[in-house]
């Protein structure tokens, strides 16, 4: 199969325009070392092979729509409305607004989701979008080093997802950047000490391990060093609690796939980055803004491009050259589709059910297998459990009993072998059941080969 | 091109008046020209200390973000403030309500170094 | 493509013309969908009434007519692919085939963190895409994780930097090349990485300026960053010579993947020296732009640097496939999970509908294309300043007297989307034309005609063109105000 519209006689009258006798001599400043070389690729397929290849590969995956399982991303309610408006060929093909007269639709529907994204987090100045949470907590980072000039420190709760915390290294170690980890007392951020030289401090709420910070308390504590304040969100949970600007935030950044992206293996999704009035000129990525045309018609452009790496280069703020446009974009279609009620009724019920799920477990009498829920201190819609086996094993059992739950919490939290709960407003009643059922099951005295393989 | 005969200049389009041990720097009629409509100018701050050449402010327009360098080492004591809220004061008065920040001269013999205004418009010459 | 004959025109304009934002569609107690309904639940005492927002976000409230309304509306005041010829330079805004975007809905429901053996498909998919990749580089290991191509370029220098470390020669090694012509993510992306930049100039014949290259070269260089062909369009002739000298100094030679499509299954990077190369999957590999992402720019690497790799990689094993993080020099992770998946599904569907073959004829109808069409623009009146045999893009200049910008306006009302300009900097008033491969010959004379009728307005009346676009949604918006006075989200002018 291919995707060219080129028949032999195009390409003869093709090759006697350009002057050419073969299309190999078009590639005549090519070494010819170079040329042809040998691939280890099969050979193209036709429609119905193709599909029936991938269609196989995908039936080699189980349990698919697991409500259960979170550690960041999880399965929540997309109306049918917000894929088939949101994925419209014209937005799915479409690139980069830089041409605003012929892209007035991406570029408005950013300046909406921008708008959003402020009246979630309380905050004033969002960007169009990053790559995923993980790297907008780096960016988040290197904005505070840059925002605080001289100061080259910065601490992160171990309450900031894992994975976001790597990457923050990743970013931030060859620059010369120190991180500082704090580490969790009964599932939550301490009070930090924060020393003058700190750049920021980076919180996340609802932790990885599903409980609420005192935010507002650790606010005080950054700002009263000079330092400044960085929330990472689950946005979904900000329909009901309280917004980073209400707190006193600098920055506010987070995954939004909870929000209107498919789980989808991890990705693609977004992240996102709103931030102070302060800071506008430090953000990065790109930006829509409104203003008019020659008619004194509104309009939106891509604007405070001089800060970006294509003007920039060396000097940018961010090597960050593309947005999750899309992704973004399913964001803000899906809260359109909700609007503020049917948000706060989707996180409503995820609360409820994952509070359910919690007091359920509690009193299924699985203590005396060695189970224990952590009900302390309050949590949104995930929590841990304590297991008597290894987090990995347990989640495999769970898998093999046909239940998806059970995200290992990594050992580095101190909690023994635990994983984190999670329920969505999609969690029913059965789901609990056979999760309960499946534990119980696990509880019982392990056979020894379970121990062996996955210990 | 408006170059006043009493300034100095430095190639990269930088002017300077002297003003007893201050020294007073924006950029040129010609770079603002060339830079097009200025949509902000990041500011040192005051107290900072710079040698001639260094990097010290960004004028921005839409396409383009340029460095302003300072022409002479020193430390900077004021900065023009009004340009935060105003930038377009760089293209409607670039010697006068658009200057940019004042320095401190630790060695007056820098100025020394800098181009009267026949020698700063052969510069701007061969660059349009 | 349909030609329009644009019309100026008096307008008036008044508020009621400006398209309406969602929020001002929005009425107070509409909806447009219905989630789970909600148990009685007492948030407060669940979750604190010390945690509780005050007041809901101030989200749109529509019905589902009207959501469906608005953003149908929007996108028909929107360019794209499926609707316009859009040859942007150094973009690769070739067809994005619709089996791409079925494939890619068979693992929407498939989550990151259940147990490997329950996602062997996926697993098996990552596995093999690893493979596809890394002969089609011609790397030793391949990480498909970086989220976009400037996410893969930082992969790959701090993964150099990481290199150079181990072997003692961290602080030695503080300077990336790049040539005058690369994209700004390079020398934005070293910086990123702790490196000076250093600049390497165009030659004469558009290529890199070997004698200027010689002499920055050194042992205190990292890396050299390298996009071939360069963004003139033009195969870096010398490119075995250029990386026989970087290694000779002990740096590394990185490539910049954006102009892929040139070369597809007929040349490969590893094969000409490089290192480390990032590939656009969203260029090359067909997965959609999305009106500017998800990209995807996955880092392919020699055996040397497989270590330094962003963990985890995808490995088989007896039973099956696994995640792999055994990299004990790994930089760390780039990102969250596996990367883009759903695009990793998307671009391992458009290798394997193509094979080997189809490759290959990819990248020998993107040249042929782009040749044919520079000529047609020469044609037309155009200067090529690097007038000589291309690959899969070329530069072209406005007639004397004539800017970039005003052409590429003018363009929008034919209903074709204007190429790059001004880019690459080192040409004047540049304006750098892709047709790409899945184009018809038709339509890149059509594009060639509709030049020709632009410089015959421009030559008719030369006020014209700077007024252009007249027919589309908005013209000329007023980039400055929107810079000088950032409005950057909706505020209701009355309280609601």
């Amino acid at each position: 199969m291919n995707y060219l519209p080129h028949t032999p006689d195009d390409i003869a009258m093709a090759l006697r325009v350009i002057g050419v006798d073969s299309v190999d001599e078009l590639f005549a400043d090519m070494p010819k070392a170079l040329r042809k070389p040998d691939m280890d690729l099969p050979s193209g397929m036709d429609e119905t092979s193709l599909l029936e290849h991938l269609r196989g590969l995908a039936a080699k995956n189980k349990g698919g729509g697991s409500s259960l399982l979170g550690g960041g991303v999880r399965n929540h309610f997309i109306p049918s409305v917000t894929p088939h408006l949101a994925l419209q060929s014209e937005f799915v093909t479409a690139y980069t607004p830089y041409q605003a007269e012929v892209a007035q639709g991406i570029l408005q529907a950013t300046f909406e989701y921008q708008t959003m994204m402020s009246e979630l987090t309380g905050l004033p100045v969002s960007n169009a979008s990053m790559y995923d949470g993980a790297s907008s907590v780096a960016e988040a980072a290197l904005l505070a080093v840059r925002q605080a000039k001289k100061h080259n420190k910065v601490l992160i709760s171990s309450g900031v997802h894992p994975e976001s915390r790597e990457v923050a290294k990743t970013y931030l170690k060859p620059l010369g950047i120190e991180v500082v980890e704090i580490a969790l007392d009964n599932m939550i951020t301490p009070q930090p000490e924060v020393d003058d030289d700190v750049a920021g401090v980076i919180v996340q709420s609802p932790n990885f391990l599903g409980y609420i910070e005192p935010m507002a308390d650790l606010a005080n504590a950054a700002h009263d060093a000079g330092a400044l304040f960085i929330a990472v969100c689950d946005p979904l949970s900000l329909a009901v609690l309280k917004a980073p600007g209400d707190y006193g935030a600098d920055i506010a950044v987070g995954d939004g796939q909870t929000i209107g992206n498919p789980v989808a293996f991890g990705g693609p999704h977004f992240g996102y980055m709103v931030v102070s009035d302060d800071l506008l000129r430090q953000l990065p990525g790109r930006i829509v803004g409104e203003t008019t045309d020659e008619e004194g018609k509104r309009a939106f452009v891509l604007t405070l491009q001089a800060r970006e790496q294509h003007i920039r280069r060396s000097k940018a703020k961010s090597n960050i050259c593309s947005n999750h446009q899309l992704a973004a974009l399913m964001a803000a279609v899906n809260l359109s589709a909700l609007g503020p009620q049917g948000l706060r009724d989707v996180a409503t019920q995820s609360v409820h059910n994952a509070h359910s799920l919690a007091k359920q477990l509690a009193g299924a009498g699985l203590e005396d297998a060695g189970f224990k829920v952590e009900a302390e201190p309050n949590f949104f819609n995930e929590f841990v459990l304590r297991s008597p086996v290894p987090a990995k094993a347990l989640r495999r059992a769970l898998a093999d009993a046909g239940v998806q739950a059970g995200v290992p919490v990594p050992s580095a939290y101190g909690l023994g072998n635990a994983v984190v709960l999670s329920a969505t407003e999609l969690t029913t009643q059965a789901d609990i059941d056979a999760l309960i059922a499946a534990l119980q099951n696990v509880g019982q005295p392990a056979p020894k080969q379970v121990e062996v393989a996955y210990d | 091109m408006n170059t006043p005969e009493d300034l100095k200049y430095a190639p990269t389009h930088e002017w300077s008046r002297r003003d007893d041990d201050l020294v007073v720097v924006g950029i040129t009629d010609f770079a603002q020209d060339q830079l097009g409509d200025v949509v902000f100018v990041e500011l040192p701050d005051v107290g900072e200390t710079f040698s001639a050449g260094d990097a010290v402010a960004v004028v921005e327009s839409v396409k383009t973000a340029s460095d302003i360098y300072a022409p002479v080492g020193g430390e900077i004591v004021e900065v023009n403030e009004a340009l935060e809220d105003e930038p377009e004061r760089l293209n409607e008065s670039p010697y006068d309500n658009g200057w940019i920040f004042k320095l401190r001269l630790a060695d007056p013999s820098e100025l020394d170094n800098l181009l009267d205004a026949d020698g700063y418009e052969r510069v701007a010459e061969e660059e349009s | 493509m349909t030609k329009l004959a644009p019309k100026p025109h008096d307008v008036t304009t008044k508020t009621s013309d400006n398209f309406p934002l969602i929020f001002e569609r929005s009425r107070s107690g509409r909806r447009a969908s219905a989630p789970p309904k909600p148990a009685d639940t007492d948030l407060a005492a669940l979750l604190g009434a010390d945690n509780l927002r005050d007041t809901p976000p101030a989200l749109p409230e529509v019905s589902e007519l009207d959501l469906v309304r608005h953003y149908t509306q929007l996108a028909h005041r929107q360019f794209s692919i499926d609707g316009n010829f859009y040859p942007l330079g150094s973009c690769t805004m070739k067809y994005n085939p619709k089996v791409n975007e079925e494939t890619a809905k068979l693992f929407n429901d498939v989550h990151p963190y259940q147990d490997p053996s329950q996602v062997q498909g996926a697993l098996e998919l990552l596995y093999n895409l690893q493979h596809d990749l890394a002969e089609i580089t011609g790397t030793d290991a391949v990480s498909l994780q970086p989220a976009a191509g400037a996410h893969g370029e930082l992969t790959g220098i701090l993964m150099i930097r990481a290199y150079h470390e181990a072997n003692g020669e961290g602080e030695q090694r503080r300077v990336v090349i790049v040539p005058d012509g690369a994209h700004g993510t390079n020398p934005a992306t070293a910086t990123m990485v702790g490196y000076k930049v250093v600049e390497v100039p165009t030659g004469d014949n558009g290529e890199v300026n070997l004698e200027a290259f010689k002499e920055v070269l050194g042992d205190h260089v990292a890396a050299v960053m390298l996009t071939n062909p360069n963004t003139l369009g033009i195969f870096e002739t010398n490119i075995l010579e250029i990386s026989r000298l970087a290694h000779e100094v002990g740096a590394q030679l990185y490539y910049d993947g954006a102009n892929t499509n040139a070369i597809v299954g007929r040349a490969r990077p590893g094969d000409m020296g490089f290192d480390v190369v990032h590939l656009n999957l969203h260029k090359t590999f067909t997965t959609p732009h999305g009106g500017g992402g998800p990209g995807t720019g996955p880092v392919g690497v020699k055996a040397h640097l497989r270590d330094f790799l962003p963990a985890p990689l995808v490995k088989k094993t007896a039973d099956g496939f696994d995640l792999d993080f055994d990299l004990p020099h790994s930089i760390g992770r780039m990102r969250s999970f596996y990367g883009n998946f759903g695009n990793l599904v998307r671009a391992y569907t458009y290798i394997r509908a193509l094979g080997k073959e189809g490759l290959e004829q990819v990248s020998a109808m993107a040249v042929l294309n782009a040749n044919y069409l520079r000529v047609r623009l020469k044609e037309a009146g155009f200067p090529i300043p690097f007038d000589r045999i291309n690959m899969h893009e070329f530069v072209a200049q406005p007639p004397e007297g004539l800017k970039a910008i005003d052409i590429a306006k003018a363009l929008l009302d034919y209903g074709v989307h204007p190429m790059t300009v001004y880019f690459p900097l080192v040409v004047k008033e540049a304006m750098m034309v892709e047709p790409t491969e899945t184009e018809s010959l038709e339509t890149l004379d059509a594009y060639a005609a509709v030049l020709a009728d632009v410089l015959r307005r421009a030559n008719d009346d030369p006020a014209d063109l700077l007024h252009a676009p007249y027919q589309t949604p908005v013209r000329r918006p007023d980039e400055v105000t929107a810079a000088r006075n950032p409005v950057l989200r909706y505020r209701p002018s009355e309280p609601v």
